[in-house]
């Protein structure tokens, strides 16, 4: 692989670019490979860098019917935090968080991983409360945050309005090494590494069928022919009961449309992101100097990813609550994903009934963050048979009730 | 510059002074901010996005990509307004964005000397060392110079509204289509609603006026929009813009009342939410720009838009304009200038014959007509001074020179099929015409399976007025027949058109170009995405469109690619060699173009926001100075301060006030639901984990809820009216939920038990009189009897009490003698009135919720939402009582038996107290020795409910502790505020009146 550096563009400019190679390859499907990856969204692509990179594991295929990162890796509003109430979200999203930081550098890929903190906004005592729970349980999990006052709130962010008339701000949850980064970024550079470990991302090929012998699985039919494998990863999201189906085993899983929207681009003026579940509407400000918004799910299960707009309304009512000065912004495109819920609204990282099958699903809303640290503690589910990341996420769960319920305290936004 | 013909929009004897960048400037009435600059000769108008280089006016409509400008001041401030669709008025003051210190001399320019070393995507190649300085360094540098206008720096004082309408047939779009569409649809009787995004009817064709009916277009116009005022069932609007189609025949239209006109009162804008049974998409078509080199120069329009200025508004862009086109239709420009005096050195065109009738009669007029020719680059910097003409065929060569100031180019034209394709309509390519048009085999489909869109006229693909108008009739009249409405409409107008010879698709000029030449070809001028740019995202595997899009940015600036995306689709594909309509377009996604965000929230702001819901004797709490809080959309007192009193001081003095003398709570909000019918109590006994169905009328009884998981969801008392109705209060956030709730079950699954449920949560105002001193009062108030034996704990009664009916009922939450006492909520304000009134006597004092809590916690009462958090089940709160071991089942019944439930592990309730007396932090963590396998600190337990106990005058705290009822006595370390840990010790939860007799006296 071409590294790519400030000198490389230097030498490129003098020869009109003409010695850029592509960033991944056009790869045709082998017979057979140690594991295929279904999906090359953002968590398929970190699953097979780290299957590679962690445990030497190159003859993988990442499988993808559509074109990668298209699904909800490149829909989100591309907020990474850890500030997770209970203790298995609390490790898995930090894992994720910590990688960020430095993904960049690892994938010689520049994803914009910008620290520059998030909050979540307490509008009643139930929220106060529950957010200096979160404080006392982030500080045991080794996750830094801290509960701020309103003065410190209208500090970070100075267009908030924290004397509304209807929800005062009280005060905020901060993770100062929260941020954002940018989506399309993170699953092209993942995907870049991964080819040039030799792995085959395969876009326009999709997985029509799930072929087993005695309870393992052997491989997949796809609409590029049948190709064999020794396992079996599933990272789909939104369609992620779809292919268990073609398995022959179910998810507990629920797919709904959920939308966000960006405005037109204006200069910087919001260098925090903050989140407000009270009032329902979360919000940053891009690069590009777009205030990148996100809304709420429909209330009834879709595939369409497109939305309905009274959810739109909802959410720009509250963010012009909070930011007054938003209503003077346009709002420039709105956009839906299909985001995969499952009964507790954790992820599924699991072993399947199928022997060799694993699936990683059930992100819902707040997959984005997570990928780094997704595909981390997959890879070692899938080389090893367990990870400590995942224990807490097997779909077991649902039989005996071992929720992973994070609703209670962190809000509904993820 | 302003011609001496007159613009058939302008009223030259009516003067309009504005601003630009301070620059004082006059118009007339009737110009856009557009016309006006270009009258002016204000060419160049702002900076582009990345390399900052000068912009002019390309377009005249809504595409405009260009042309952005800050608009007003202080809390009238718009940043990224577009002048195209800005109407002048006196008094406008523009100013131009994006560039510093000045329009004309922006240091930012800098970018584009540098452009070679900042290709697409050039940031995710660079920018990566050392890791600290992308947020330190080179992001805000990004930041900085990126984005466009300034942000607001207030909010916003206009109005905006919302109208809700329902029609038979929406038609966007007041062209000749659309007009034809709702004459038809309006003549057969159907409700129509016709909306047009600029501030006249008529489109393209008042411009290049062909005839129809054998009358001008705009006489033709002005007949049929009397005819549609003349009728009751149709309605039109002018700047009015189809904004986005959603599912089932939703449509947005976003109408600008008073942008033009500032000092007219009422809203300035106005969102319409329509159900519409059919839309009509009349949105015409816009013309496309040629890539050719420096393309970007001010002064290179597009061809339609020239004839839009000179026709419309009286004003040119130059004196000697060059024409460059692939199609016959661009020389109806040449013709418009000559005809307003101007000249035109030559037409130059790629196609490499020009005989139809249009290049005819130009060459008549003594034009010059160049074929198989292209421009090779463009001259000038800030303003065009000339073309270089090169064979089309070729690689550049340069065979002429001609000077000119500004250059008008057609590249043919793309039906407006964003809102046929929001809601997942399909788009087919026409190869003959080198554009995509809606497949009308595969519109987007209504809940009735059928299509409810129908795109009609240019938008559909007829370029010519005879087809375009016959199309927008039949439209019209076939919508208006789904409605139900068959009246004939009578005879499709009959359009009149020159014939005009096919186009050659030109997708870079010339054919050969080199990179030099590609390098500066514009595709996306805002975003300043070039050919190469493309060609270099191909290159490096972005080969679906959507990646193309986001590694280069084309099509994503606030234009969102009008002018830019199918040339750019055009380069891609002869880049990976696949046929256009393999590579296929980017989601059309709403709104249309960029839509207010206050319009979109309408009157919903500040005290609006949201419903504030108010007990009846909200005032009262008003009155007395109550800090509120928040309870879902209701406001509680918290407290009620008085004098210097802090909030805390306020709720030690109402808690100790209700213990020792009388205590007034107004517990309105609390939800209260009746449950009626044959099969309620069965009902009941499924929702409660109590047995509520043998609950003895008069007789009340605490019930708990859980969800089917087994998590305990809403407690509250339930009383038995009669036989067969059944009051079920709930927690003040539950109402609504619990309703809901019921209701779900009701419908989704028990649907054939006879059961009904009404909310009477505002029915009633609710009132609990606590304290030793409380029957007292209300025996000295006078009424129904009220001894411990005519109203025994946990029972209820009707009768009056001071003149007015009550329902009183026996239950306490604060471990005290309590009474509840429920009115009718118009009676609500009059009642407490007198219960303060003669409560003087007795010490009477209101308390508010934190006062509420403290009374419960120090009795070891829980409350939803604290002792709960949706993981927590009955049996951790040691609530197995009020769990029925009689009933075969009810709701969380199966999940309370799954393994993980019936863990011995799980951490159960228990009172806690600080060895040293102080209070324990909100949501503090008990420790435990060690660390789990990922690093996190071992925990075994925590706080749910912590005060400052004013009756035992230390902190108390309840708490979920691993083992916990088996370690009374235990000391553990809890987690402190700030850091470090504090000692508390495991304890019985009830802090107060161990044995409940107070409340039972």
């Amino acid at each position: 692989m071409k590294r790519y550096s400030a000198f490389a563009i230097a030498r490129e400019a003098f020869r009109q670019h003409s010695g850029w190679t592509r960033a991944w390859g056009q790869a045709e499907p082998k017979p057979r490979y140690d594991v295929i990856i279904v999906g090359a969204g953002g968590h398929g692509l970190a699953t097979a860098y780290y299957l590679g990179k962690n445990f030497g594991i190159t003859n993988v295929a990442v499988l993808e019917k559509g074109w990668l990162g298209g699904g909800n890796t490149g829909r989100n509003t591309t907020i990474i935090r850890s500030n997770y109430l209970q203790d298995p979200s609390a490790a898995i999203y930090e894992k994720a968080r910590s990688l960020y930081e430095g993904l960049s550098q690892d994938l010689n890929y520049n994803v914009m991983f910008s620290p520059r903190g998030v909050m979540m906004l307490a509008q009643t005592q139930h929220e106060i409360r529950g957010y200096q729970r979160t404080v006392h349980a982030n500080n045991l999990q080794g996750v830094t945050t801290e509960w701020i006052s309103p003065a410190r709130v209208k500090e970070l962010c100075p267009i908030m309005n924290i004397d509304g008339p209807r929800y005062p701000v009280l005060g905020a949850l901060w993770q100062a090494r929260g941020g954002t980064a940018r989506h399309d970024a993170v699953a092209w550079g993942y995907a870049r590494a991964c080819a040039d470990m030799g792995m085959d991302i395969i876009q326009q090929c999709e997985v029509t069928g799930v072929t087993t012998e005695a309870g393992k699985v052997t491989g997949v039919n796809t609409t590029r022919g049948d190709i064999k494998c020794g396992k079996l990863g599933m990272v789909v999201a939104g369609h992620a009961s779809v292919l268990a189906q073609k398995a022959g085993f179910q998810l507990p899983i629920e797919s709904v449309a959920l939308q966000a929207l960006v405005s037109e681009p204006i200069k910087p003026c919001m260098d925090v992101v903050v989140m407000a579940n009270t009032v329902h509407g979360y919000m940053s400000q891009s690069d590009k100097g777009e205030m990148v918004i996100g809304g709420g799910t429909d209330g009834y299960n879709n595939y369409t990813q497109r939305g309905s707009f009274h959810h739109i309304e909802e959410t720009v009512r509250a963010l012009v609550e909070t930011f007054p000065i938003v209503g003077r912004l346009k709002m420039l495109r709105q956009w839906g994903g299909i985001v995969d819920v499952t009964g507790d609204r954790s992820p599924i990282l699991s072993k399947t009934p199928v022997e060799g099958i694993f699936v990683n699903c059930g992100w819902g809303t707040g997959g984005f963050k997570a990928i780094p640290g997704s595909g981390w503690a997959m890879a070692e589910l899938m080389a090893k048979g367990a990870s400590p990341l995942t224990e807490e996420f097997s779909m077991n769960r649902f039989r005996h009730g071992k929720f992973i319920d994070e609703s209670v305290a962190a809000g509904v936004a993820h | 510059m302003r011609l001496r013909t007159n613009g058939r929009l302008v009223a030259k004897n009516r003067p309009v002074h504005f601003t630009f960048n301070g620059k004082r400037l006059q118009g007339y009435s009737g110009d856009t901010l557009a016309s006006a600059l270009l009258a002016n000769d204000q060419l160049l108008v702002g900076r582009s996005f990345k390399y900052h280089r000068p912009r002019g006016l390309v377009a005249a409509g809504a595409e405009e990509p260009n042309a952005l400008v800050e608009l007003g001041r202080g809390d009238r401030q718009e940043p990224n307004a577009r002048v195209t669709q800005v109407e002048l008025f006196d008094g406008l003051a523009a100013r131009s964005q994006n560039h510093w210190p000045s329009l004309e001399f922006d240091v930012g320019v800098i970018n584009a000397k540098l452009s070679r070393f900042l290709p697409a995507g050039f940031y995710y190649k660079t920018f990566m060392q050392p890791q600290a300085f992308w947020k330190h360094v080179y992001e805000p540098i990004i930041r900085a110079s990126a984005g466009l206008g300034r942000a607001p720096e207030t909010g916003d004082d206009h109005t905006y509204e919302h109208f809700n309408v329902t029609v038979d047939v929406l038609v966007v779009g007041g062209g000749i289509a659309g007009l034809a569409a709702a004459l038809a649809a309006g003549r057969a009787g159907a409700r129509v609603l016709l909306v047009e995004q600029t501030s006249g009817w008529g489109g393209r064709a008042v411009v290049d006026r062909p005839s129809i009916e054998g009358i001008s277009a705009q006489d033709w116009v002005n007949a049929t929009l009397a005819e549609l005022d003349a009728m009751p069932n149709v309605d039109v609007r002018l700047r009015c813009q189809g904004a986005g189609v959603f599912d089932h025949g939703y449509a947005l239209a976003h109408e600008r009342l008073t942008d033009h006109a500032p000092k007219q009162g009422g809203p300035r804008q106005r969102l319409w939410r329509i159900r519409a049974g059919r839309i009509v998409t009349a949105t015409g078509a816009i013309e496309r720009p040629l890539s050719f080199a420096y393309n970007d120069v001010p002064g290179v329009l597009l061809a339609a838009a020239l004839r839009d200025y000179v026709v419309n508004f009286g004003v040119a862009v130059g004196e000697r304009t060059v024409i460059v086109t692939n199609n016959d239709d661009a020389y109806r420009t040449a013709i418009a200038l000559h005809d307003a005096g101007l000249d035109v050195p030559a037409v130059i065109d790629a196609r490499t014959s020009a005989k139809g009738e249009l290049p005819e009669q130009v060459r008549a007029l003594g034009i010059k007509v160049l074929t198989n020719s292209g421009i090779a680059s463009v001259d000038g910097g800030k303003r065009v001074t000339g073309v270089q003409v090169c064979a089309q065929d070729g690689e550049g060569t340069v065979t002429e020179t001609i000077p000119c100031d500004c250059v008008a180019m057609s590249g043919g034209w793309s039906p407006v099929v964003h809102l046929w394709s929001h809601c997942g309509g399909k788009l087919v390519w026409d190869e003959p015409h080198a554009f995509f048009r809606p497949d009308a085999d595969r519109p987007p489909l209504g809940a009735d399976g059928e299509g409810f869109v129908i795109a009609v006229g240019t938008a559909n693909g007829h370029l010519f007025t005879a087809e375009a108008i016959a199309d927008g009739f039949s439209a019209g009249r076939k919508a208006a027949k789904v409605a139900g409405h068959t009246r004939k409409p009578g005879q499709a107008p009959m359009g009149d058109d020159v014939a005009e010879d096919a186009l050659t698709p030109v997708w870079i000029m010339p054919a050969q170009a080199p990179y030099k030449l590609r390098s500066k070809m514009w595709l996306d001028y805002q975003n300043d995405v070039k050919v190469s740019d493309v060609q270099l995202a191909a290159q490096e595997g972005f080969q679906s469109v959507e990646h193309a899009k986001r590694y280069t940015t084309l099509g994503m600036a606030t234009d969102q690619g009008k002018l830019s995306n199918i040339n750019g689709l055009a380069v891609l594909s002869n880049a990976l060699g696949e046929a256009i309509p393999r590579v296929g377009t980017t989601t059309f996604r709403p709104p249309y173009t960029p839509l207010p965000l206050a319009a979109i929230t309408g009157v919903a702001r500040d005290e609006l926001f949201q419903p504030i819901r108010k007990t009846p004797v909200h005032a009262w709490h008003d009155a007395q100075g109550a800090e509120f809080e928040p309870v879902g959309q209701w406001r509680r007192p918290y407290a009620y301060p008085r004098g210097d009193e802090t909030a805390h001081d306020a709720v030690t003095r109402e808690v100790v006030n209700t213990r020792e003398n009388v205590g007034l709570l107004d517990a309105s909000t609390l939800g209260k639901l009746i449950v009626k019918g044959p099969d309620a109590g069965k009902f009941l006994d499924m929702m409660y984990t109590n047995m509520m169905s043998n609950l003895a009328v008069g007789k009340c009884r605490y019930g708990l809820m859980c969800s089917e998981n087994g998590f305990l969801m809403d407690d509250g008392v339930v009383a038995r009216m009669d036989d067969d109705t059944w009051l079920c209060h709930t927690t003040t956030g539950g109402a609504d939920r619990i309703l809901a709730h019921m209701e779900d079950w009701l419908q989704c699954e028990w649907w054939d038990w006879q059961v009904y449920v009404a909310n009477v949560t505002e029915q009633y105002a609710q009132f609990a009189v606590v304290g030793p001193k409380a029957r007292q009062l209300l025996q000295a108030i006078g009424g129904m009897a009220l001894t411990k034996d005519d109203l025994p704990f946990m029972q209820w009664a009707s009768g009056q009490i001071g003149g007015f009916d009550v329902r009183v009922f026996r239950i306490s939450f604060s471990g005290e003698l309590s009474y509840e006492i429920a009115v009718a909520a118009g009676q609500g304000a009059a009642f407490w009135d007198m219960l303060v009134k003669q409560g003087e006597a007795f010490g009477l004092m209101p308390y508010g919720t934190e006062a509420l809590h403290v009374l419960r916690a120090e009795k070891g009462f829980i409350m939803i939402g604290d002792e709960t958090d949706g993981t927590v089940i009955p049996q951790d709160l040691n609530l197995n009582w009020a769990i029925s071991k009689k009933k075969d089942d009810f709701l969380g019944k199966r999940g309370q038996l799954r393994s993980h439930m019936v863990d011995p592990d799980r951490w159960k309730l228990v009172g806690l107290e600080t060895v040293d007396g102080s209070v324990l932090a909100d949501g503090a963590y008990a420790v435990a020795e060690g660390v789990n396998a990922n690093g996190q600190r071992n925990t075994q337990g925590r706080v749910t409910s912590t005060y400052y106990s004013p009756t035992l005058k230390k902190g108390i705290a309840m708490g979920l502790v691993k083992h916990g009822p088996t370690r009374m006595g235990e000391v553990i370390a809890f987690t402190k505020e700030g850091g470090g840990f504090v000692d508390a010790r495991i304890v019985d939860p009830v802090f107060y009146d161990k044995d409940g007799e107070k409340q039972n006296v």
